[in-house]
């Protein structure tokens, strides 16, 4: 037996981690969360914000982190959207267009009283990185003439009178990598002291610790952070039990904990096999 | 003349950037830099398209091993190029009906979505996804307590995994009060990422900070040449 453990073909691995990821996808199971300090210290700097203030949400993600981003991307347009926030919508990955129009869906059809350039602008891409922000901060027609869809900033009601986003009264980053979450915090949040939340994945987390709780109010880190917060979300607004898509976190702890699961059986596994070569190893 | 043009141009940027960072009065010169660093980033995609291409076909026209990959590529290049510029299957906006290039290149329906939702998302997704499996592969091979290093690199990869969970919390809820620190959520929150591993960054985070401004002033000074290339 041990001697099959000893040289496994790694498929028989891959295998396993597929029908126990697959097994918890098709059952859609679901975990109770209890959200952590962190989360709702996240969850009450929305939410302490009166209503209808403005909001700046940085969406620096693209489809390879959207299955751990876009909850969380979600929840805080739902979350804004529930309090009237004003939300000013940007990126600084090109790929990210399309990750800001899920969360305009959302608005679209879950809050149709939100007009889009009265509550709502996409301002979508530009390059330039941590050039893009550094001019946001100061100048931001000098660099955004129109929305993403060519539209004059001078045309939209929201946009008219807006010269920079030193107003905003906080900024929402969902970010993968860099230019994201660090970079916001060094040339906006930082320098002209504008609250700011972040949520990123497991390995951009730890990073960011270093700047909670002053320049960073706090951060959700990976699924498991957007899980909670969707937990915290659903306990404000009960409402919103009712929607299944405001649950996508939630949907996804299931595979996060077999996944998990396995890989600590694996692990052991492997220690087990490695000991028992040792002593024999001893032996002889 | 070749490497003291750029030179001059790093330095003067480089340290009215700084000036303008610490003197509220020159901070529009500041701006007025960035404005120009956001223009040049523009064109490096174009230089970066021309140095990809040229790459890529000189490996296809050379017939080196993989030259398929690179044939992909430059095909998968030149269609996405095509799709947005072209706005292939996109209606012109509603604002300017009579300008057929007016809508926008992610309309929904149009080529460039299309190729965007369909097969950009499903491939970048499908990359990441496979993390999983490599990474339940490595640790059952190469994760072994042979050391103190790796026995406590276990031992927290384990609370983290299981903190990260539900199995987190079922495991260790039972415990009292007065030991609640114990409860492997905690543990992952307040203990490794709260004390370790933000100790860990910090002292990472001001020896890069350090090691940037020594690079920097060696870059601005002219000592450091190595980024303009050889002769």
């Amino acid at each position: 037996m041990l001697a099959f453990f000893e040289n496994l073909d790694r498929r028989w691995i891959f295998l396993l981690m597929f029908l126990v990821v697959a097994a918890a996808i098709l059952t859609q199971v679901k975990f109770p969360e209890k959200p952590s300090p962190m989360v709702r210290n996240v969850f009450r700097t929305i939410e302490d914000l009166p209503d209808g203030s403005s909001v700046l949400l940085a969406l620096d993600y693209d489809p390879a982190s959207e299955g751990e981003l876009q909850p969380m991307a979600s929840a805080f347009t739902r979350q804004c959207a529930k309090k009237k926030h004003k939300l000013f919508y940007i990126t600084l990955w090109a790929p990210g267009v399309p990750m800001i129009q899920r969360s305009i869906e959302i608005l679209k059809s879950e809050f149709q009283e939100y007009r889009y350039g009265q509550d709502y602008v996409n301002l979508g891409y530009r390059t330039g990185g941590e050039g893009v922000i550094k001019l946001v901060t100061s100048d931001l027609k000098r660099l955004y003439a129109n929305d993403v869809a060519g539209t004059n900033l001078d045309d939209i009601p929201l946009t008219r009178n807006l010269k920079n986003i030193q107003k905003m009264d906080l900024i929402v980053n969902v970010g993968a990598g860099s230019p994201g979450s660090k970079e916001w915090v060094q040339y906006a949040a930082t320098p002209y002291n504008i609250q700011m939340v972040a949520g990123t994945t497991g390995v951009g987390a730890p990073p960011l610790y270093p700047y909670i709780p002053n320049q960073l109010a706090g951060i959700l880190g990976a699924i498991k952070a957007a899980s909670e917060y969707e937990q915290t979300l659903l306990e404000r607004y009960p409402e919103l039990n009712e929607n299944e898509k405001a649950q996508e976190a939630k949907r996804r702890m299931g595979p996060q904990l077999v996944a998990h699961m396995l890989m600590i059986g694996l692990i052991i596994l492997g220690n087990v096999i490695h000991f028992s070569q040792r002593r024999r190893e001893i032996s002889q | 003349m070749r490497r003291t043009i750029p030179l001059l141009i790093s330095s003067i940027t480089g340290f009215l950037l700084i000036v303008a960072f610490f003197i509220p009065y020159t901070e529009s010169w500041g701006n007025e830099v960035m404005n120009w660093f956001d223009i040049v980033a523009a064109f490096a995609f174009v230089l970066g398209a021309g140095s990809l291409l040229k790459m890529h076909l000189r490996k296809v026209s050379d017939r080196r091993a993989g030259w398929g990959y690179s044939a992909v590529t430059v095909l998968a290049f030149l269609m996405m190029l095509g799709m947005g510029l072209g706005k292939v299957g996109v209606p012109p906006s509603e604002k300017f009906p009579n300008h057929p290039f007016s809508g926008h290149y992610l309309h929904e329906g149009g080529a460039f979505w299309w190729i965007f939702q369909y097969l950009f998302l499903p491939l970048s997704a499908t990359m990441f996804a496979m993390l999983a499996f490599y990474i339940a592969s490595a640790a059952f091979r190469a994760f072994r307590a042979k050391n103190t290093e790796a026995i406590i690199l276990l031992i927290t990869a384990f609370i983290v995994l299981l903190g990260r969970t539900y199995a987190g919390e079922v495991l260790t809820d039972w415990l009292p009060e007065s030991l609640a620190f114990l409860r492997l959520e905690r543990l992952t929150e307040d203990t490794i990422m709260n004390v370790f591993n933000l100790a860990g960054n910090r002292a990472i985070m001001i020896g890069i900070g350090l090691g940037i401004v020594s690079t920097s002033l060696k870059v601005l000074l002219g000592v450091d040449r190595s980024y303009l290339g050889s002769e």
